[in-house]
């Protein structure tokens, strides 16, 4: 059996941080009167999202995420709920502009330091089926907040 | 077992490398490559024969529509057809699903009547048949599975006692690869009345089928998931029940003549036949039955039951891996989860040593919910996979586990 290791590409899709935010979701389950709630899903593969916030004023206080999908949507999602706490609306969709730059090989938002962990997923810009997959929860948030 | 390798040179595509590897093509159950003598058929008929088919007073045309009618009569005798008129040429299994759901059964499912399907069928023998139900407030039974994936028989015998208008299966589960009794199923709904619909998009291209000795009503098959053009297929029905139907479509070739507000509509097949059909599929279709039929189904079926037999012991042998469906009776048809990896995750992995695979919840909705998965990663093989493809699988698919930091076993 072949057990050369993985490409390189590979290993910086499936990086620790990445893996150990699929396995350890943060901020995983429903809130409590939540004032903003929209639920996605990824036809391609069956990933699913329901993305709840409670904003207070133009600011996002909490977001929570029920899930089902691969590591790249729900590790996303994950570091996505750990970003938003207090962030203004404007400022979060800045950042969902940022990471949507980041999956389209933009070298400099792959780069900045707002993204935080999300920066991880820099490298599944070279995988064009998985965008989408990344880019799910973000589409979630934009949908939740534009519909109000 | 057949030499895979022999018969791959006569799949151009085949010759190709993915990501820097051989290409290992195991999507079959998705669409099959098309070999070098139906390409040819395909080209040769563009620069031979074409022309509008049943209308030009021509050579050409005559020559044209000849082409198109003996693709049917190949097509009548792959699957051994009740006549040649049996054979109505569609885009696909979905399209001629949809010709019985739309055409059979608004004729003839009432209020209160019930039709019944299985918790294995792909959503193009669900759909239509959910539409027609809710469109004529009848009652949709979706039969049970056992554990192991089979069509559960008693809860079919449980279905039958409501007397169903119609009774719809499929002969191959293209989520799970089991092979149903078909001819069982179809003497238990015709002795209720039913009329029985059986899908053979994932049986026509792997197995020796014979629609006479099924006894269905209608049976469903696709051309692309057996070697030919995509857009090419058939509904193969008994022709008493054909010449009943009301038409499916409107328009130029499924009439005879057309007043200002009414029309009388031609002999079947082409009643169900409107407008210019897919020539060049049907033509494509005939030689890939000539492929087929060259190296003879049996065969096909024994060597992909036999790889399937050595990926299943392959691919259990990995700490982690579940593989499902029944242990027998089973084509060529590998559905699996590996830990909490998500298929999609290993089809991406997998996809980078050449490996191509499905992920995904394959068209099944009602399954996976049952089988409790959002998805599975599946493999399905075709006469040109040989051991080397099982081997180039499992070799990749160690490298996923240690990915996400499971140990070979
Ligand atoms: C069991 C089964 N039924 C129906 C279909 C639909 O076939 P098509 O997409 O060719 O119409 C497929 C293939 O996707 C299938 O596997």
């Amino acid at each position: 059996m072949d057990t050369s290791l993985p490409e390189p590409k590979l290993s910086t899709l499936y990086q620790e941080l990445i893996l150990d935010h699929y396995r350890r979701p943060r901020n995983k389950g429903s809130l409590e009167g939540p004032t903003h709630a929209v639920s996605l899903t990824n036809p391609l593969c069956g990933d699913e999202i329901d993305l709840q916030l409670r904003v207070d004023g133009d600011v996002i206080r909490e977001a929570r995420f029920i899930g089902r999908g691969c590591s790249i949507s729900q590790a996303s999602a994950s570091m996505m709920t750990q970003l938003l706490k207090d962030k203004p609306v404007p400022q979060a969709l800045a950042l969902a502009e940022r990471m949507t730059a980041m999956m389209h090989g933009d070298e400099a938002a792959a780069r900045d330091k707002s993204l935080g962990d999300l920066r991880a997923l820099a490298g599944v810009s070279k995988f064009p089926v998985r965008i989408k997959c990344a880019l799910l929860p973000w589409n979630a948030l934009t949908d939740a907040v534009k519909s109000s | 077992m057949l030499d895979a390798a022999r018969i791959r040179a006569d799949f151009p595509l085949l010759e190709q490398q993915e990501n820097g590897h051989r290409l290992v093509y195991l999507d079959n159950a998705a669409t099959t490559q098309k070999p070098e003598a139906v390409l040819a058929a395909v080209a040769d008929y563009y620069r031979t024969t074409n022309a509008n088919v049943h209308r030009g007073a021509y050579s050409l045309a005559i020559r044209a529509t000849e082409a198109y009618e003996a693709a049917r009569a190949k097509v009548a005798g792959f699957v051994n057809a009740w006549a040649p008129e049996g054979v109505v040429f569609t885009r696909g299994t979905t399209e001629a699903l949809n010709l019985v759901a739309g055409s059979y059964g608004r004729a003839n499912v009432r209020a209160g009547d019930t039709v019944v399907v299985t918790a294995m069928d792909h959503h193009s023998n669900l759909v239509p048949w959910q539409i027609l139900c809710q469109e004529k407030g009848a009652t949709l039974r979706m039969v049970e599975l056992t554990d192991d994936g089979r069509i559960d028989l008693s809860d079919f015998g449980r279905a039958l006692e409501r007397r169903p208008k119609i009774v719809a299966f499929p002969f191959v589960s293209n989520a799970l690869g089991t092979v149903n009794p078909a001819a069982q199923l179809a003497r238990l709904a015709h002795a209720v009345g039913a009329a029985v619909v059986v899908d053979g998009a994932q049986s026509t291209p792997h197995l020796n089928v014979d629609v006479q000795l099924l006894d269905c009503d209608f049976y469903a098959l696709s051309g692309h998931k057996m070697l030919a053009p995509m857009g090419s297929g058939a509904l193969v029905a008994k022709p008493a029940l054909l010449e009943a139907m009301p038409p499916y479509h409107g328009g130029g070739e499924m009439i005879s003549r057309v007043w200002d507000d009414h029309a009388t509509y031609n002999k079947i097949p082409h009643k169900f036949e409107a407008g210019t059909p897919n020539v060049e599929g049907a033509v494509g279709l005939a030689a890939a039955v000539d492929y087929l039929e060259a190296i003879g189904l049996e065969r096909i079926a024994e060597h992909e039951q036999a790889l399937a037999q050595v990926a299943i012991d392959k691919l259990t042998q990995i700490d982690g891996v579940t593989v499902y469906g029944p242990r027998d009776h089973r084509a060529g048809v590998v559905s699996f989860t590996y830990g909490d990896i998500h298929p999609h995750d290993i089809a991406t992995i997998l996809d980078q040593d050449g490996v191509c695979i499905r992920a995904g919840h394959h068209c099944a909705q009602p399954l996976m919910r049952r089988l409790n998965v959002p998805a599975t990663a599946r493999a399905s093989f075709y006469l040109y996979n040989g051991r080397d493809d099982v081997d180039a699988l499992a070799g990749s698919l160690v490298k996923a586990g240690a990915l996400f930091g499971y140990v070979p076993a």
